[in-house]
């Protein structure tokens, strides 16, 4: 039991770093210097940087070299990740896509279409985002609602998607539509892969309760698709997203927000009654019960890249990330603005402690606890694949789709 | 990355588990729950000792199978899962870890053979009564080699051989070797929250005593012996919640109710689901701790301190969440579910309180955060 690469990781390893060292440097400085996320210049250092990983087989490294990738194995693109994140390079902005959109592209498109988008993809030219959420189906997406009717060669698509990431830059998306509302919901659905430039796709951004907009509602009024832009049969589009889920699920992921070096020094100084918050008791047991969680959550992602080491599939262990990295944040934003007393309630970066951090996470923590999963699907998930109990009764199954209560 | 047993590793814990599965079913634990005079069950703990696990982490040269503590970790793990009535954290994770700490080569040569063997059992004796274990609650003195002082409670106290007792001489805090047997010492068995795992008063009136370690290190000792320990009873808390989550699920999915079995709601579901990751999140902090005591990190003492947190909170939700799962039967005596509930209380007590270890984590968590 150790934390060391086999020899052949560390090989890798070096090798990476070693490429990492000459390629990153002069892009790291470019991309420094108050680069903001979702600005133009972020997003012109973000795709010369991919393109640059995709000519040396660093992006995508675990996709056959025939599709641009890498050929390698997945602990090769967890320990690229790793030194990726430390040479300060690493951009969302194609994880969506190639974690998700360009593999179901693949998986079901024709030859001629693979050939047209998976290299664009895979060397950053072009962004994908997915259009499954609706107002009417967030954790229910096989309720989907946007409504598909063929007319000729074409399709014509009315509805509206919601809670979509980086629609505002995105060039295409794949997109899950009713065709027939008919039948039972999960038969009458089909899946498409759209250009957003298309006349009749509105992206208007969400203005979320934390005062950003990173999402987007995506309107689509009579927009025309060829047939040939369908992934899948007609009626297996839940089939299909069920490839593009999974592939979500391979993904190991990281957590954001402060650590507990932070809160630690935010709370030495913070006063607290007789001393500083730090020498609260009831805060150090608070401290403790996060730190315990945080390091869990870490350890607990060893294991899964030690399987993966081992060229094993990761254990089911890796599916309680979420749940606990959210709800952890929520609460621990609430604790130290809650150290801060009557002056936590400040929201203003000139004023309160960490330039107000703890308050911006706050208000950023429910929808980190709703993206991607509930907490309350997350436990469906664990109870049902997992622990193997029975899934939901349905009442929704063998019932027409358009006779289905809608509460509206 | 190599952060999980290996096969080796793995093939021992699962011969571990055939063997107790045969050999420590419920019914041998309630031979000794259910009998007032009965502290242990021998014959297991003889079986135990043949199978050479109580010198897993003993060297060759003390007579032990010198493999390494990921291995006593894993033997632990498949204790906690079996709630096994014997005393081998006393005399394995607590006086075998405390000699091979701070013992001199005359008290290794002597004892640890004998623990590997299964002829002594030992016990470890800091508490004198309620409240956290400090250096100012210690009253027991040793003058001139003889101990005074009463020590309570005392896991297998009654049935121990040896204990290491925790008693100031010259006013610093030092740790004594005892025989039990020896004169000047009374010992009364006590009624326990976990009546597999006996207690006991000792009283000590002029007991010989033979100080480990250096004079007046007792403190920083008991210390570093309880890190070891607590990363080892973290393995039988997290083999203990396994097997409750275990139980609420196979109850879960055969017990019928409105129509159709419980284990398809969502208040059970869910349930399950919160057990699950509070027992990976206290998997992988004992899988840390057991890295740092085999490797002698000094990251032990924050390893040590979170493992025990976090499988001290896994254990108590599982055997409570456990007990709920079953509803009415899990309440009754012949229903297993209090074995671990009443286990869970023993084994997050007997190294401390986890409030104890919080604190703790966090002094260790501000020393590092300070260099």
């Amino acid at each position: 039991m150790d934390f060391n690469d086999s020899p052949e990781e560390a090989a890798y390893r070096a090798q990476a770093k070693a490429w990492l060292e000459a390629n990153a440097a002069d892009h790291a400085a470019r991309s420094a210097g108050g680069r903001r996320p979702n600005t133009d210049d972020h997003m012109a250092a973000a795709k010369s940087w991919q393109a640059r990983k995709a000519e040396a087989g660093y992006a995508c490294i675990t996709w056959p070299k025939a599709w641009g990738g890498g050929g390698g194995s997945p602990i090769q693109q967890v320990i690229f990740n790793q030194e990726e994140g430390k040479a300060g390079v690493n951009y969302g902005y194609f994880t969506i896509g190639l974690g998700m959109c360009v593999p179901t592209v693949m998986a079901f498109a024709d030859d001629e279409t693979k050939q047209r988008f998976v290299g664009p993809a895979v060397r950053g030219e072009e962004i994908w985002c997915q259009l499954f959420s609706e107002p009417a189906g967030g954790s229910d997406v096989a309720a989907a609602r946007t409504r598909a009717v063929r007319d000729g060669d074409d399709w014509v698509i009315n509805g509206q998607k919601v809670w979509t990431t980086g629609a505002q830059y995105s060039d295409y998306g794949i997109v899950l539509v009713r065709t027939d509302p008919d039948t039972p919901k999960h038969k009458g659905l089909t899946m498409f892969w759209i250009d957003m430039k298309s006349p009749g796709v509105e992206v208007r951004p969400i203005y979320q309760m934390s005062g950003g907009s990173e999402f987007n509602e995506v309107y689509f009024t009579d927009v025309r698709v060829k047939d040939s832009q369908r992934l899948g049969e007609p009626g297996q589009g839940w089939q299909v997203a069920l490839v593009t889920l999974m592939n979500e699920r391979l993904a190991v992921g990281g957590s954001a927000g402060p650590n507990y070096a932070e809160i630690m020094n935010l709370a030495r100084d913070l006063p607290a009654g007789n001393g500083p918050a730090l020498s609260d008791a009831s805060f150090r047991e608070k401290l403790a019960d996060w730190y315990v969680q945080a390091e869990g959550l870490k350890l607990t992602r060893f294991r899964t890249m030690t399987a993966l080491s081992r060229g094993q599939t990761p254990g089911p262990e890796s599916s309680i990330g979420k749940i606990i990295s959210a709800n952890q944040l929520q609460d621990l934003s609430n604790l130290a603005v809650e150290m801060e007393d009557q002056y936590g309630i400040i929201n203003d970066p000139a004023l309160a402690p960490m330039e107000a951090a703890f308050q911006q996470s706050l208000m950023w923590a429910p929808g980190l606890r709703i993206a991607g999963g509930t907490d309350e699907i997350l436990k469906n998930i664990i109870a049902e694949r997992v622990l193997g109990l029975p899934g939901e009764v349905r009442v929704d199954k063998d019932v027409p789709f358009k006779d289905m209560p809608t509460g509206r | 990355m190599n952060f999980d047993y290996s096969d080796d590793q793995k093939f021992l814990k699962n011969e571990a588990r055939k063997f107790l599965e045969a050999n420590c079913g419920p019914a041998v634990v309630r031979g000794v729950m259910d009998n007032a005079d009965r502290s242990y069950d021998e014959g297991l703990w003889k079986a135990v000792a043949a199978q050479g696990w109580l010198g897993a982490a003993i060297p060759e040269d003390f007579g032990g199978l010198g493999l390494g503590h990921v291995e006593l970790c894993a033997i632990a793990e498949e204790l906690g899962r079996v709630v096994a009535p014997i005393p081998f954290a006393s005399t394995v994770y607590f006086l075998a870890e405390a000699l091979l700490l701070a013992g001199d080569d005359k008290q290794k040569g002597e004892l640890l053979p004998k623990i590997a063997a299964g002829e002594l059992i030992g016990a470890f004796a800091t508490s004198e009564g309620p409240g956290p274990v400090t250096p100012a609650s210690v009253k027991a003195k040793v003058e001139g080699g003889k101990l005074t002082g009463v020590k309570i409670p005392v896991t297998d106290g009654d049935i121990a051989d040896v204990a290491l007792v925790l008693a100031n001489e010259g006013g610093k805090p030092g740790l004594f070797l005892v025989d039990l047997k020896g004169a000047g010492v009374q010992s009364e068995t006590l009624k326990t929250l976990d009546p597999a795992r006996g207690a006991a008063r000792l009283t000590f009136s002029g007991a010989s005593a033979t100080r480990v370690g250096a004079a007046g290190e007792g403190f920083a000792l008991v210390e570093q012996v309880m890190d070891r320990a607590a990363v080892l009873l973290a393995f039988e808390q997290v083999g203990g919640a396994d097997r409750c989550l275990e139980m609420a699920k196979a109850y879960a999915l055969e017990r019928y109710a409105f129509g159709r079995v419980i284990a398809g709601y969502q208040a059970i579901k869910h349930k399950l689901a919160d057990i699950y990751v509070k027992n990976e999140v206290a998997r992988s902090n004992a899988y840390y701790g057991a890295w740092a005591l085999n490797t002698g990190a000094a990251e032990l003492p924050i390893a040590a301190s979170a493992a025990r947190v976090a499988a001290s909170e896994a254990f108590w939700f599982a055997a409570k969440e456990n007990i709920q799962t079953h509803g009415g039967m899990g309440f009754t005596w012949d229903v297993d579910c209090h074995l671990y509930y009443r286990r869970s209380r023993q084994l997050s007590l007997v190294a401390g309180a986890p409030k104890v270890w919080k604190e703790r984590l966090v002094q260790q968590l501000e020393r590092r955060n300070a260099a």
